[in-house]
């Protein structure tokens, strides 16, 4: 089996973001950076769909500047073939615009099964997958947080609120990935230094239109919370008052 | 003045409450651009029709009904194809769509086919010149942006609650139209909808949340969670990643960075340490209670209220004391 997996370069998110001082991007002194945590899980599902079936080829792909390539190769090391940098100077905000990217690369690139993370963690869209999967005409499914694949044919479950549902669908296909597959192996040092003589291949990204601009990034207020009503069963008299005359909510 | 358009999730024949709320704001912008027109597309088995009532409740004055037998589970390439033929055919300025598990699956497919942007997940919106500027909050909700979105239209997904479903009573036009595909010819074929094991109320829905994490011990005192969820009545069951991961509650009721993102009235943590990933999920809920009995534990930083205590202990005296709260008005 032939698969892709797109994944994006996303901040840690653990870090205490600043904001630039355009006030529209993050300041990236001193951030650590890593696969984005959903692209990570479909790098995992990726090698164990190829794993099972003994044989086949994964391949990343990764839009944006060189600091990608640092991305590509963690990919690499956790056991993917080869990658493909699509190489601009700005991922656009607008989701459409990087699935037409995306979409162009993947055309006639033969694969059975193009895997996404269900979202990435840093612009939290949820767009691109479905997107590029119209774009290029095959069915989707996006979410999924099991995903078996058997005689060119794929089952999936996505989770809903409060319940979850089964879908069937012919390869190829594009599926984007939840948690609950697999989560992602750590590189061995084996596989550290296997992954420097995988190829690596540089295209220029067409990069389109894009109609979504960001024009203001900033941090939410600080909640001011803290306050502690009591401890133990004796403090539910005053949290309930609390609840039915501050907070309202009873 | 322009005519805005709304889809309305369904589920299993219900309409969801998110489904309103596009509605709800679908009519907040027409009637800040001049008060056009709302059409609302609800996409069902036959008997969906008897939803249209409420959907002109909420300010549609056109309802456009599929009712299909084909149709009872959501089949994604057919309402994206659907809503995609019907939203071309007007000249809309924006489409309203539910940040939901769904309606993040369908906004997105809809878009692509109309080759339109997609302002997806916000908390906010409003009209500027020709340009739908609207706040997303990204980086798992430590950092908002704001977005100016251009073209026609501009279709938006709306974060669950960010818009509460308001009456607006209109005399709708109802309009029965067949979906843009068979839905026999669809690849990907839905087989199948697991109900979660929880209480009636889900996590997309609920006013409230009582959510419950390791502090628990064991999965058998997650009775006391749901025994407190009961006792509000309109609440629904959460729980952290330390406790999915091991078994104690379904995966579907994960809430966090990696499981879902939840803002209701009133979100009750038992047991939570308040790790990072989990805040990321609910840290926007209006009020935040936390029961824990370490004084240190970070989720006492963002709660509004604290209760310092065994979970065991409080959950049973609590429950009861809501119950009685509640009896009372
Ligand atoms: C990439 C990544 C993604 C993640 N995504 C998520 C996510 O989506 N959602 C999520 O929830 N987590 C997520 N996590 C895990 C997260 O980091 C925490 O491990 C998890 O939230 C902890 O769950 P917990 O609060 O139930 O358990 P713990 O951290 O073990 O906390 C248990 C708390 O219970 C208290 N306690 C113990 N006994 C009692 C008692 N008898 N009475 C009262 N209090 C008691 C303790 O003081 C402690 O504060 C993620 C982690 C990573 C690395």
């Amino acid at each position: 089996m032939k698969i892709a997996v797109c994944i994006k370069r996303a901040a840690d998110m653990e870090t205490r973001f600043k904001i630039a001082a355009n006030g529209m991007s993050v300041d990236e002194t001193g951030v650590k950076f890593d696969i984005a945590d959903f692209d990570g899980f479909a790098v995992e599902a990726a090698l164990q769909l190829k794993e099972r079936e003994g044989a086949g080829d994964v391949t990343v792909i990764s839009m944006g500047p060189d600091t990608v390539q640092e991305t590509l190769r963690k990919a690499l090391s956790m056991g993917a073939d080869k990658a493909v940098q699509l190489k601009t100077d700005a991922v656009p905000a607008d989701a459409l615009a990087i699935a037409r990217v995306l979409a162009d690369e993947l055309e006639g690139g033969g694969y059975d099964l193009m895997l996404f993370g269900r979202m990435a963690i840093d612009a939290a869209n949820q767009s691109v997958g479905p997107m590029t999967a119209e774009l290029l005409g095959v069915p989707c499914v996006s979410a999924a947080s099991q995903l078996t694949i058997a005689n060119g044919r794929g089952t999936a479950r996505r989770e809903l609120e409060g319940a979850a549902d089964v879908l069937e669908f012919p390869l190829p296909a594009v599926v984007t990935i939840d948690e609950g597959i697999a989560r992602p192996r750590l590189p061995s040092l084996k596989g550290i230094m296997a992954a420097k003589k995988k190829p690596l291949e540089v295209k220029p990204a067409q990069v389109g239109e894009s109609r979504v601009k960001v024009t203001k990034m900033e941090l939410p207020p600080e909640r001011t919370g803290g306050r502690i009503v009591g401890e133990g069963p004796a403090a539910v008299p005053e949290l309930v008052r609390l609840l039915q005359t501050e907070a309202k909510v009873l | 003045m322009a005519n805005t358009f709304a889809f309305v999730e369904s589920r299993g024949g219900d309409l969801r409450r998110v489904g309103l709320e596009s509605v709800t704001a679908a009519r907040h912008l027409a009637d800040a651009t001049g008060g056009g027109d709302v059409h609302a597309l609800v996409v069902g088995a036959p008997g969906i029709a008897s939803k249209t009532e409420m959907i002109a409740a909420h300010g549609a004055d056109v309802v456009e009904v599929v009712e299909h037998p084909g149709l009872a589970l959501y089949s994604p390439e057919v309402v994206a194809a659907t809503a995609a033929d019907r939203i071309g055919a007007g000249s809309y300025r924006a489409a309203f769509f539910s940040a939901s598990a769904q309606g993040r699956d369908l906004a997105p497919r809809v878009a692509a086919k109309l080759g339109v942007a997609l302002g997806a997940d916000v908390t906010a919106f409003e009209a500027s010149g020709d340009a739908i500027i609207v706040r997303h909050p990204v980086n798992t909700g430590k950092v908002i942006a704001t977005l100016s979105i251009t073209g026609t239209p501009v279709l938006l997904s709306l974060r669950p609650g960010a818009v509460t479903a308001a009456r607006a009573p209109r005399t709708a036009r109802v309009e029965a139209i067949a979906p843009a595909m068979d839905p026999a010819s669809a690849r990907v074929v839905p087989k199948e909808l697991l109900a979660g094991n929880t209480a009636k109320l889900d996590l997309g829905e609920a006013p409230v949340i009582v959510s419950g994490g390791r502090g628990l011990r064991a999965p058998e005192n997650f009775k006391l969670v749901e025994d407190l969820a009961s006792a509000f009545g309109n609440a629904a069951v959460g729980a952290t990643r330390a406790v999915t991961d091991d078994g104690w509650r379904p995966h579907t009721d994960q809430i966090g960075q990696t499981g879902r993102l939840v803002s209701p009235d009133l979100y009750v943590a038992c047991g939570i340490s308040g790790a990072i990933q989990h805040l990321a999920g609910m840290r926007t809920s209006k009020t935040i209670v936390a029961i824990n009995k370490d004084r240190e534990a970070p989720i006492f930083k963002i709660a509004d209220y604290g209760v310092v205590g065994d979970v065991l202990e409080v959950l049973p005296v609590l429950t009861d004391a809501v119950r009685k709260a509640k009896h009372s008005h």
